[in-house]
């Protein structure tokens, strides 16, 4: 028997995604006003008719979910403001479930978005959090390209990975953001443009760094009833899983949280990283992927350069990853980034992925990466969403 | 080994002056304490009284058994630099002028990994002792320093960006007669120093330590810190030549209040203690900060020479070490004033000195060649505060233990 209870009855739906724009003179408000309306029309609702919210945002100051309420005319017995930028939408995803199973709401949407004005990433680098600025930003003030370029350092020299290998994954992310409209890099990109690029913190280049722009994303949860009642198209929660400040003796980060709950993942969901369709990863730096694919089972710690240098990960491929392009190559809208990878997901198995569609895509693993608190990403998330095809 | 630092060129008056710029400097109050042992050249962190578990980042509460009790002790600095990178894109303007930019994680044999700066000399995987240094905004940083030294390891851009290396700087001392003058100046040339100007008033009146500093090559500039218009000339046509100034201007009479029958001499010390510091600060100091980023000799630090006695009086010198306290309070605000250009106010505090006014106090006593020794270590080390001689250093401890105990000490006029 499951050591945990599954998300039964309980499905998501209705997934948006507002074209991200590289600058922006709009608010947070706006850009998630946009998407959560998105979102309640692909579903048939009035803003009144969700009982249940939850929103995560970086540029949302001084404001929370709670101004959000009045500002955005809604009304839920069940809030939420999820603080986890890369692992943000994965652990709405869970919180927004348990609440529809329990009956705590009965349609919850989930929204992440932020805006991207001139100088706004660097302000919001200058106060990220305490330890980063105790400890982190006065060396360099490099931001996350600096903690990242740490850790790829150390990952190339215990497992003999190269820069092709990681410029292996962002080549072919850009293959597949060709096919995404609204990504925000539309030039292909070549092995040779990669390993060519700008230095920005040695080993890290130009192409292994992600865009900061603005955007949305958004989705809905509800019971599995209404939302065939709404004819919608809709995806199975079949496990998921969260921790933070996993490992924390590890000298450097090369293992997520991962590690430590993904038996439990595949345990719930009954089936095993074979049985997946397609791989969304978090993947502000590429080094960060393949610490995902380690932990989430695909191949032993270590093993990532070699179990992808045998497989295509383009959408045609035999290992489809982050199929819009991710945010290597659609960009990188705050918070909206914890949740662009499970947006597309519930696109690809509710088979409405259009021009990034997987064929006969029906299972996903979904996994979310978030806050360099000091040294380290903090948080981790993943999930597996199951269509109905 | 690091490439020498070479002399800086010419002065191109058609390029613009490198702004004034600082890196990031918002700490928590608990980093704090990096910075106040920063200030003194003290590697420490904090270790949790009740199960000793080393923390860092700083914190307010242990990682491993919640004590909030967490006192800053000196540790080792010994670790291995297991991943470095050359930062070559930044958005903070003191990094972009000063790029590429080694930071690098450490871990320490105590356990915690660090992010530091990483010195040119440290090969990755090898060996490092970190060093706990002020930075331009004044605030703790580490830095990662080859296990053994390197030759002319001290010339590394980014340690010496994190020192106030007299190497190549020039240097004001501000009063030619004060009896350090010519130890002063000796230590500063063979420290490498470019220049030494020394301020002399009263011109027509001679001075033994005039031969002395004559044989040194110094350069004398007619300065009198009592006298304004004679403090703004001289800064109108030399401040921005000074990169480092040292104030050791000093008046000094024994004796406590009930001593001294009248105010004069207490005015005479205030006067060129006190006032004499605030005419030379109000005088150079806009001039030195304007030059805190010019390059190889870029203006860098402002060195006070104090009386230990500033921080807790005793009546032997009491009128004198009250000037000596106001003096001291006022180079607090100039660290607020001046930190914005990163310019590092240099506080040396000295036991009693080995000289006439002195003869009466026991030893041991400070020489000035001791003075000038410390002054420079701590212009190399980058420090904040000196303390000089074991009087000095002795009192140091006993302020921060417990500053009530100290001022009965001091007070008790020997009956104890």
């Amino acid at each position: 028997m499951a050591r945990r209870q599954g998300y039964d009855g309980v499905v998501v739906t209705a997934p948006v995604s507002v074209p991200y724009e590289r600058y922006s003179i709009e608010t947070a408000h706006w850009w998630i006003a946009r998407a959560l309306r998105a979102s309640l029309q692909a579903a048939g609702l009035k803003p009144l008719e969700i009982d249940g919210f939850t929103v995560s945002s970086f540029t949302l100051s001084p404001d929370t979910a709670v101004g959000l309420t009045q500002h955005l005319g809604l009304c839920p017995r069940w809030l939420d403001h999820i603080p986890m930028g890369g692992a943000s939408g994965v652990v709405a995803l869970r919180r927004a479930a348990r609440a529809v199973q329990a009956g705590d709401a009965d349609i919850v949407a989930c929204v992440a978005g932020d805006t991207n004005h001139i100088d706004s990433f660097r302000t919001l680098l200058s106060g990220f959090s305490r330890f980063a600025s105790d400890a982190s930003y006065p060396y360099g003030f490099g931001g996350p390209n600096v903690n990242f370029a740490l850790l790829t350092d150390r990952y190339m020299q215990e497992f003999n990975a190269t820069r092709e290998d990681f410029g292996r994954i962002c080549v072919a992310q850009r293959d597949n953001a060709l096919r995404y409209p609204n990504a925000m890099m539309k030039k292909p990109l070549t092995l040779e443009d990669y390993l060519n690029a700008r230095a920005i913190a040695d080993p890290i280049a130009l192409f292994d760094c992600v865009m900061p722009c603005a955007g949305s994303e958004a989705f809905l949860v509800m019971r599995e009833d209404e939302a065939i009642k709404r004819d919608l198209p809709f995806a199975r929660i079949k496990g998921t899983i969260e921790r933070h400040n996993a490992h924390a003796s590890d000298p450097i980060q090369l293992r997520g949280g991962w590690t430590l709950d993904v038996d439990d993942l595949y345990d719930m969901a009954g089936c095993a990283p074979t049985d997946m369709d397609l791989v969304q990863t978090y993947d502000d730096y590429p080094v960060i992927s393949m610490m995902q694919i380690e932990d989430l089972g695909f191949c032993e710690k270590g093993g990532a350069p070699e179990f992808l240098r045998s497989r295509d990960m383009t959408v045609t491929g035999d290992f489809p990853h982050n199929t819009n392009g991710g945010q290597l190559s659609a960009g990188q809208a705050g918070a909206a980034g914890g949740f662009i990878g499970l947006v597309e997901a519930i696109r690809q198995v509710t088979g409405t992925a259009a021009g990034t569609q997987v064929k006969d895509a029906r299972r996903a693993l979904v996994s979310g990466f978030g806050m360099i608190n000091y040294d380290r990403g903090v948080c981790s998330s993943a999930a597996i969403l199951e269509g109905t095809a | 080994m690091s490439d020498p630092l070479q002399p800086p060129l010419k002065k191109n008056p058609q390029k613009r002056t490198v702004s004034p710029t600082r890196p990031p400097e918002g700490r928590s109050r608990a980093a704090l304490g990096l910075t106040a042992a920063a200030a003194e050249g003290r590697f420490a962190l904090q270790c949790c009284a009740e199960c000793g578990a080393v923390q860092y980042p700083p914190r307010d509460a242990c990682s491993t058994c919640l004590s909030t009790e967490l006192p800053w002790r000196d540790v080792s600095p010994k670790g291995t630099l297991i991943a470095d990178t050359f930062i070559r894109a930044t958005t903070s303007l003191y990094f972009r002028d000063r790029l590429p930019w080694r930071t690098g994680t450490v871990q320490l044999d105590l356990g915690p990994s660090v992010i530091c700066h990483v010195h040119g000399d440290c090969e990755k995987g090898a060996r490092v002792v970190l060093l706990n240094r002020l930075d331009r905004a004044g605030q703790g940083v580490l830095i990662a320093t080859p296990e053994k030294r390197t030759p002319n390891m001290q010339d590394d851009p980014q340690l010496r960006a994190m020192s106030s290396d007299p190497n190549y700087r020039r240097v004001l001392i501000t009063d030619a007669r004060t009896p350090n003058a010519p130890a002063l100046a000796k230590a500063l040339r063979t420290a490498g120093a470019a220049h030494v100007f020394v301020g002399e008033g009263e011109t027509w009146r001679p001075y033994p330590e005039r031969a002395a500093l004559e044989s040194l090559g110094v350069e004398f500039l007619p300065l009198d810190v009592t006298d304004t218009s004679s403090v703004n000339r001289m800064a109108a046509e030399y401040g921005s030549k000074v990169d480092i100034l040292i104030n050791n201007a000093r008046f000094l009479r024994p004796g406590g209040v009930l001593a001294r029958g009248d105010t004069g001499f207490a005015r005479d010390e205030i006067e060129v203690n006190y006032l004499g510091l605030m005419r030379l600060a109000q005088a150079f100091g806009p001039a030195m900060c304007a030059r805190t980023g010019d390059g190889v000799n870029s203006a860098v630090a402002w060195v006070n020479i104090l009386a230990a006695t500033s921080l807790s009086n005793s009546p032997e010198m009491g009128c004198f070490s009250a000037s000596q306290s106001a003096a001291r309070a006022l180079s607090q605000s100039l660290r607020g004033e001046f930190r914005s250009a990163g310019l590092r106010v240099m506080n040396t505090y000295v036991g009693p000195t080995e000289d006439d006014w002195h003869q009466p106090l026991p030893p041991p006593k400070v020489t000035a060649n001791a003075l000038a020794r410390d002054v420079i270590k701590g212009l190399t080390d980058g420090l904040e505060d000196v303390y000089c001689g074991d009087v000095a250093k002795d009192m140091a401890d006993k302020y921060r233990r417990d500053p009530k105990v100290l001022e009965r000490e001091l007070t008790m006029g020997g009956e104890a």
